[in-house]
């Protein structure tokens, strides 16, 4: 650094003087407007599909079955940004999640028992099974990424061909048959009352989340104050602490609110030799664990696009290839990663699947593909590439889901449900486009 | 002027399908000097030290760095050498912000590898500080910055890394007055701390201002290299333009020349 070190170091700039504006405020907290904006307009259509069905649909079995069908769509979005950021697109996803569901599902009922002679109790069979996808998952993600960045066949071609070829796969691996009965433990990763933590449980997460977003906060503040940078006021620290914390602590509340079904408590309550009070039992379902699966994947991929080099890289290859090239980035590994990640993101949605289904069809995971896309496009990723953000994309997922399920709620069926979904995407993305050009200029 | 010199492009080819970029041309840089390449548009200026960025292999040639032949496969080769480059391009990711700009492929990281954003941009902030004083946007993506500002996060990005070979192609094509006199007293700055400056440069008064020698290409060719203290600004665009060194140059060429 022989060439900087007679320079004087340079100080922190002003702070901008506050500004008594509501805009001037906001800004002053550096908050992500617009993935803001996407949480205000997810609770206007919540709101707007509640007061349509005459107040029935905001309740906490609603909500928390409308985020359980939202997390295999979310989970894939993640990866679907990066993917998209790197100006590519995965049209394979439905039909990888159908041949991983489908090798959960035979893995569990034929393979491990059939072939490997593994003894009913043996342990961990769920795990196994879990890394097994996973490896298949990554697997087929590789193939993909290798012919897309090192043969150099666009990826719309490759994934259309992978979109095809392992849905066909997905009949080979079952002859065509459904399968079902899976083992108890690997069930519970797809939600419902057994699949869900318990009102002890789900009140320790929301505590260890207001902790985390307390100590994140304080070691960024920390780090902008060991080089003297400017830092957000004082104030604005504490609004988005406590709206953090009450928004994570509320959650945990709705979701204590939702109770066993009764025929499941009252199970429950005979085998447990508890006296069942008037009104029935009532057992906290908390968070289901398809919802903190979801919590993971987000964290760990939005830790992997923002503070890892890889994330870095898909985000200048996005924004400008040559010049990551001339970076020295190694462009093409890059780009494979992107693909076996969302390798892995779609073996870890299609748990949740067979998980819930107890089982796989030849059709799980049918058009995923277009979901996932619509979500991380909703949620802010653009098809020019170098934009897009993994917490938009989950979003975006949401707002898919809300709006299908607010419909169905209201009793449109499933074709009308694809007409409005369409028609939201194209004006989503007909948003941006719009807003783009208007920053712009 | 005698020693080893620190870079010599030797004999180097590059062909794009059937056309000859570079023919055959070699060309020498030594420690502290600046070196103008000029030429018109397409005379394989930009080409010629592609090879040595890392951007484009030749296909064939020798580089030799002190003296030792070295093998420039990609850009990271280049710059474990010390070759840092300013391309006309200028190279950036206009979705990232500056820090991330200057430190692109480099990346700054904790002891668990997560990227150290904080003392990257503590970094930026200084070698900005020193290119471009005024320089304020640390956090905004390079697409919203102007062409003066984006110019100085490339050089900052060349400057950063310890360069001991700089490569600057039109480095003051898209700046004002201004900005085009910090970029002057960088490079005399940088020249006097012993680093080797290719310059390649439209604007002769440039050249003639800072470079020690001039090597002028013309259609791929080297039409000759020549100390700016032995030659006139005509005498060079009668290189650039006819192709004649000094020395075959008559009055008639030149009357054509200013005709």
């Amino acid at each position: 650094m022989t060439n900087v070190a007679d320079a004087p170091p340079v100080q922190g700039q002003m702070q901008p003087p506050p500004r008594l504006s509501l805009s001037g405020l906001i800004a002053q907290t550096e908050v992500d407007l617009r993935l803001f904006g996407m949480l205000v307009a997810l609770a206007v259509i919540l709101l707007v599909f509640d007061i349509i069905s005459g107040g029935q649909m905001i309740s906490p079995t609603n909500m928390v079955t409308l985020s359980v069908q939202a997390t295999g769509i979310a989970i894939i979005a993640t990866g679907m940004v990066l993917v998209i950021v790197s100006r590519n697109i995965d049209l394979s996803v439905g039909s990888l999640v159908g041949f991983v569901a489908m090798s959960y599902a035979l893995l569990m009922t034929d393979w491990f028992p059939n072939i490997l002679h593994l003894p009913p109790d043996f342990p961990l069979t769920w795990a196994i099974a879990v890394g097994i996808g996973i490896g298949i998952g990554a697997g087929f993600g590789a193939v993909q990424g290798f012919i897309i960045a090192y043969v150099g066949v666009p990826s719309f071609i490759v994934t259309l061909g992978g979109l095809l070829t392992i849905r066909g796969l997905v009949w080979y691996l079952s002859q065509g048959a459904a399968v079902s009965g899976l083992d108890p433990t690997f069930q519970l990763i797809g939600g419902g009352a057994a699949g869900s933590m318990g009102a002890t449980l789900t009140w320790g997460v929301g505590v260890v989340g207001c902790l985390a977003i307390v100590w994140f906060l304080f070691t960024a503040r920390r780090q902008r104050r060991r080089f003297a940078f400017p830092v957000r006021p004082m104030w604005a620290e504490a609004v988005i602490g406590l709206v953090g914390c009450l928004a994570i602590l509320g959650l945990a509340a709705f979701a204590n609110a939702n109770y066993w079904p009764k025929g499941l408590a009252d199970q429950y309550a005979a085998a447990n030799g508890i006296a069942v009070p008037a009104g029935g039992l009532q057992i906290s379902t908390g968070f289901p664990y398809p919802i903190m699966i979801l919590i993971g994947v987000t964290l760990v991929m939005s830790w992997i696009a923002k503070r890892r080099r890889f994330g870095r890289y898909v985000y200048a290859y996005g924004g400008n290839p040559d010049a990551a090239l001339l970076g020295g980035i190694n462009t093409r590994w890059t780009i494979m990663k992107t693909y076996i990640v969302m390798g892995i993101l779609c073996a870890i949605a299609a748990a949740i699947a067979a998980a819930r289904l107890n089982g796989s069809t030849l059709d799980v995971g049918q058009s995923y593909e277009l979901y996932v896309i619509a979500a991380a496009v909703v949620g802010g990723t653009s098809f020019a590439g170098g934009t897009g953000s993994i917490a938009g994309a989950v979003v975006g997922a949401f707002v898919m889901q809300s709006i299908a399920y607010g419909l169905s709620f209201n009793g449109v069926n499933s074709p009308g449900q694809n007409v409005v979904a369409g028609i939201v995407l194209i004006l989503a993305v007909g948003f941006d486009a719009w807003n783009r050009r208007r920053s712009r200029s | 002027m005698d020693g080893t010199p620190l870079v010599e492009l030797q004999h180097i080819n590059v062909a794009f399908g059937g056309v000859h970029a570079v023919q055959n041309v070699t060309v020498d840089l030594r420690p502290g000097e600046v070196v103008g390449l000029v030429g018109g548009n397409g005379a394989g200026k930009t080409t010629l030290i592609r090879c040595l960025s890392g951007a484009h292999p030749a296909d064939s040639g020798q580089i030799l760095i002190d003296g030792k032949p070295v093998s420039i496969a990609n850009p990271r080769d280049a710059k474990a050498l010390g070759i840092e480059t300013i391309y006309q391009t200028l190279a950036l990711a206009e979705n990232i912000d500056a820090s991330a700009n200057v430190f692109l492929g480099r990346e700054l990281t904790s002891r668990f590898g997560d990227l150290d954003d904080a003392a990257m941009e503590s970094a930026t902030r200084q070698v900005m500080g020193r290119l471009n004083p005024n320089f304020k946007n640390f956090k905004t993506a390079v697409v919203s910055l102007s062409g003066g500002q984006r110019q100085a996060i490339a050089i900052g990005r060349a400057v950063h890394f310890n360069a001991r070979i700089l490569i600057m192609d039109e480095p003051t094509a898209a700046l004002g007055p201004a900005e085009t006199a910090q970029v002057r007293d960088l490079i005399k700055q940088l020249k006097s701390e012993g680093i080797g400056i290719f310059l390649i440069s439209h604007d002769i008064h440039d050249v003639f201002d800072l470079a020690d020698r001039i090597s002028v290409m013309l259609h791929g060719r080297l039409v000759g290299t020549v100390n700016k203290a032995d030659v006139t600004t005509d005498e060079v665009l009668a290189m650039i333009i006819m192709g004649k060194m000094p020395q075959e140059v008559t009055q008639h060429d030149l009357a054509e020349l200013h005709g």
